[in-house]
């Protein structure tokens, strides 16, 4: 068939013969195959329905007294709830927005009426570790709040970054209270 | 390695002369899977089974990486991060289904690659290394297929690996205590699922090199064809790329397409339901039963029923293991010179025959352990062998071949007047033409 079609009235010199198109289109397709399988081997990467459902977890604030924080945990990760004291959210309110490295308000970082609740992730901004200052006796660092002992970051009772390799304050997760004392955090 | 016309490998930019110099990777795929591998210019739909076969493995590989890393081989945690890869992981259901369907599918392209080889003669001289080496792959793959079918710990899992390592027990005085050292127990368990584990994932890379060797020693006569005669010249071969990577090409596509019809509308249909029920070490299911590719081979393991010199269970162990051993001596029990099944008339009966017997053994091998069935696989299991030792060394001493063509050439021009002409036109002047 195709000694035929060449030597009637087929294309010559650099015309784009039938053959050519069949060749593209089939190899294009496979490609086209090729990708749409490497779709579910890539997302099967990330993470699975079981890990997502523990997305959201509520506590219970009851038991802390001012001046007092607690850990918990959220997605596998720290997270630090602080009844701030009314001499610390002075402190906070008191520093100039301009001194620092990235500009909150202590307002902006907790909800309305509920200021003296800060709630932050306990994920040092720098490379994830974990800052001291929730136990009793842990260092606070300079500013009162957190300080983190790997590279020596150190926050305020914002939890603001102020000194250290820390680009960022530490991360205010999404939550809302669900009553005065229960908060429900992701 | 190769023939004198195989094309010599051009590097076309500088980069790739740089290249060559230094590491000749693209010589060696050009000359393996390119345009300087020439091959015989009249295979058939059958000669594509050897690439399915690769692709298979690389599915197979691929997948099951994938899934290593969400399966966890303990006792109490296998069977849910199975369920967990199926329920939870996203796309998982997928790779699951594409792993365990892989490997059914491994197994059908690979029993069609055997008797292809069975029936065109590839196993004989100067290609018996191939033939050795690829029955080295296909127990090296039984022993995969099997080490994987007890990772997800159901039913059928853990009592397959107690009667499969139950086969050893059979063995005189060493044979309990070879059992009780590959499972690392007295029952399957915990230490068993480990290390099968481990080898399950160690024994598709081994298989992968063997592949390699597999091809290697293939590449040194070069492919066999549909008529068993041997390439003469040039004119008897094409080469490889782009005439045989299209009709792989076309392969794959009918491949992938009848296996994506079993992964996505029957996924758990050459599968037994059994499998689902987590394993329990105080109950054997009803009708225990292996994957369906070792049915054949179940089948001659259950024919022997009574002791004779040696007991009953020792022999049906031994008469398994020897019907795959047995292969490996087929280059010189078949003493016939012609290789192809299309020149011997006598053979080619009993090539069927031969079909006909396996695909009952493997019906036995699947049905319920019932006399008519054992009876019956009794027959064909005696069958299997004399066909091996009786029948195939009869027929080379007896048999008439036919006449074998000249070449290969002459063998696909055979209607060459017709053939060479233009389309639609032969028709007009048949009788001018001869």
């Amino acid at each position: 068939m195709a000694t035929l079609e060449q030597s009637a009235d087929g294309p010559k010199g650099d015309e784009v013969r039938r053959r050519d198109f069949i060749n593209i289109a089939a190899v294009s397709f496979a490609g086209v195959g090729a990708v749409a399988v490497v779709g579910p081997l890539i997302v099967q990467m990330n993470p699975s329905a079981d890990v997502l459902a523990m997305a959201s977890i509520e506590v219970d604030l009851s038991k802390i007294a001012p001046g007092q924080a607690i850990k918990t945990s959220w997605r596998k990760q720290p997270v630090f709830l602080r009844n701030l004291t009314p001499k610390e959210i002075a402190e906070a309110n008191a520093v100039p927005l301009s001194s620092l490295r990235d500009p909150q308000t202590l307002a902006e970082r907790t909800k309305p009426g509920k200021q003296n609740w800060l709630i932050t992730m306990g994920i040092c901004t720098h490379l994830g570790c974990i800052p001291l200052g929730t136990g009793e006796g842990e260092n606070k660092g300079p500013f009162g709040g957190y300080f983190c002992p790997c590279h020596g970051s150190a926050y305020d009772t914002a939890a603001r970054i102020r000194t250290g390799p820390a680009p960022r304050n530490l991360d205010v997760p999404e939550y809302e209270f669900t009553s005065d004392t229960v908060v429900q955090i992701g | 390695m190769s023939f004198s016309w195989a094309k010599p490998y051009e590097p076309k930019s500088p980069f790739m002369v740089w290249l060559d110099e230094r590491l000749p990777l693209p010589r060696l795929v050009y000359g393996a899977t390119g345009g300087g591998y020439p091959v015989p210019r009249n295979l058939n739909y059958f000669w594509n089974f050897g690439v399915l076969a690769g692709l298979a493995l690389v599915i197979q590989i691929i997948t099951g990486i994938v899934l290593a890393m969400h399966y966890y081989a303990t006792a109490d945690g296998a069977f849910n991060s199975v369920e967990h890869i199926m329920r939870d992981v996203n796309a998982g259901w997928l790779l699951r289904y594409a792993h365990s369907n892989g490997a059914s599918f491994f197994f059908i392209v690979i029993y069609i690659h055997i008797f292809r080889g069975l029936f065109y003669g590839s196993y004989k001289a100067p290609r018996e290394m191939v033939w050795m080496l690829g029955l080295v792959i296909y127990l090296l793959m039984m022993a995969t297929a099997f080490l994987g079918y007890v990772l997800p710990w159901g039913q059928m899992s853990y009592w397959g690996a107690q009667v499969i390592t139950g086969f050893f027990s059979a063995f005189p005085l060493v044979g309990e205590p070879i059992r009780i050292w590959l499972l690392g127990g007295f029952a399957p368990d915990q230490a068993s699922l480990t290390r099968f584990f481990s080898l399950h994932y160690l024994l598709p890379f081994v298989i992968a090199a063997v592949v390699i060797l597999h091809i290697w020693s293939l590449h040194i006569p070069g492919s066999n064809n549909p008529t068993g005669v041997d390439v003469k010249d040039e004119k008897d071969t094409l080469p490889f790329h782009p005439f045989y990577t299209a009709k792989d090409g076309f392969g794959v596509g009918v491949f992938l397409i009848l296996y994506c019809a079993v992964l996505f509308f029957a996924p758990n249909y050459l599968g037994h339901a059994d499998n689902y029920i987590p394993a329990n070490p105080l109950a054997t299911p009803a009708h225990i039963v292996p994957e369906w590719y070792f049915w054949p081979f179940y089948a001659i393991l259950r024919a022997f029923t009574m002791d004779f010199i040696l007991p009953a269970k020792l022999w049906g162990v031994l008469a398994m293991f020897a019907s795959i051993l047995l292969l490996f001596f087929l280059p010189w029990l078949d003493r016939s010179p012609v290789r192809s099944g299309n020149y011997r008339p006598l053979f080619k009966i009993f090539f069927w025959i031969l079909v006909l017997d396996v695909l009952v053994l493997g019906y036995c091998g699947g049905s319920p352990a019932d006399p008519l069935y054992v009876a019956l696989s009794q027959l064909a299991a005696a069958y299997y062998f004399a066909h091996f030792l009786i029948i195939l060394p009869l027929i080379s001493k007896f048999e008439r071949p036919l006449p074998l063509p000249s070449s290969i050439t002459a063998s696909v021009l055979h209607g060459e007047k017709q053939e060479s002409a233009p389309y639609g036109l032969a028709k007009s002047a048949p009788a001018a033409a001869e």
